[in-house]
């Protein structure tokens, strides 16, 4: 429990509530981040300038944190590359697939009392935490 | 441009909130999913703090039709729990608990300019695209 960080886990959550409120009460739309960037890719997607205006300006989040905030804590990315593929395409498909991703079934879903959010919540936490049961105990990598 | 412009205000803050409370970081993430190992719950605070802002902010809009920039409100339509969720949920947990990534924080890592971001999310994209390619192909043999 070292780690614990509740102080700023909850004032950045806050945070990332009022941005999903932003975004609904002014475009009308929920910030769920994997079907916005989905919707960039499609061509044939409705309202392609609000979605690429929403990708750059989180891009941005770090950089102002770093300019004009407290600066930012060291991010350490364990998996190696291969891992990260890997980790990568089964994100992209299963957000596709399962029709969101921590933002919009997570954040905004349950937000809205979604039974389908909720639902694929506990699924996607469900799932994490026995992957990472695998990977960090029961398999020694490069053992 | 309103509605641009607000876009990218939301995902600043998005992004602001994702580094604030270190959902940006993998170690953090999978630190929240190991939870027999050294379980760090910081990130539950992450959520929370977000719920506490979007439940009342849906609960505002769904009296609503149309937005403060007067443009129609977009929910979420589908109702169903069906295998296409929970398959798809558990494939993108599955993702998230191998790299410590899920699609927003992946983005907004991009900033750091480092190798390992830009890979997983170059491989979420293409897991995306290639889901999209493949419902339409299937939705075509369907239909």
């Amino acid at each position: 429990m070292e780690n614990f960080t509740p102080i700023p886990a909850l004032m950045g959550g806050l945070m990332i509530g009022a941005a999903a409120t932003l975004l609904l009460w002014t475009t009308g739309r929920v910030a769920g981040i994997s079907g916005i960037l989905a919707g960039l890719l499609s061509r044939n997607s409705s309202n392609f300038g609000w979605r690429l205006a929403f990708i750059v300006g989180l891009m941005a989040g770090p950089f102002v944190v770093s300019k004009f905030g407290p600066g930012i804590n060291p991010v350490k990315i364990e998996a190696d590359i291969p891992i990260l593929v890997i980790a990568g395409l089964l994100v992209g498909v299963g957000t596709r697939m399962g029709s969101g991703c921590t933002s919009g079934h997570g954040v905004c879903g349950i937000g809205r009392f979604s039974v389908r959010s909720i639902v694929a919540t506990c699924v996607f936490m469900a799932a994490g935490a026995a992957c990472v049961y695998v990977t960090n105990h029961l398999i020694v990598w490069g053992g | 441009m309103a509605i641009i412009i607000f876009a990218l205000l939301s995902g600043v803050l998005f992004g602001v909130g994702l580094t604030v409370s270190r959902m940006i970081d993998p170690s953090k993430v999978i630190g929240f999913l190991d939870v027999t190992g050294a379980w760090d719950p910081s990130l539950a605070f992450v959520m929370g703090g977000a719920l506490l802002v979007t439940v009342p902010a849906f609960m505002i809009a769904k009296k609503r039709v149309r937005t403060l920039l007067n443009i129609d409100i977009t929910m979420p339509t589908k109702n169903d729990i069906d295998a296409s969720l929970l398959i798809g949920a558990a494939i993108f947990g599955v993702g998230w608990g191998l790299g410590g990534f899920c699609p927003g924080p992946a983005i907004s890592a991009l900033s750091f300019g480092l190798e390992k971001p830009l890979i997983f999310v170059a491989a979420m994209t293409v897991g995306m695209f290639g889901f999209g390619l493949f419902r339409k192909k299937a939705d075509g043999l369907n239909g």
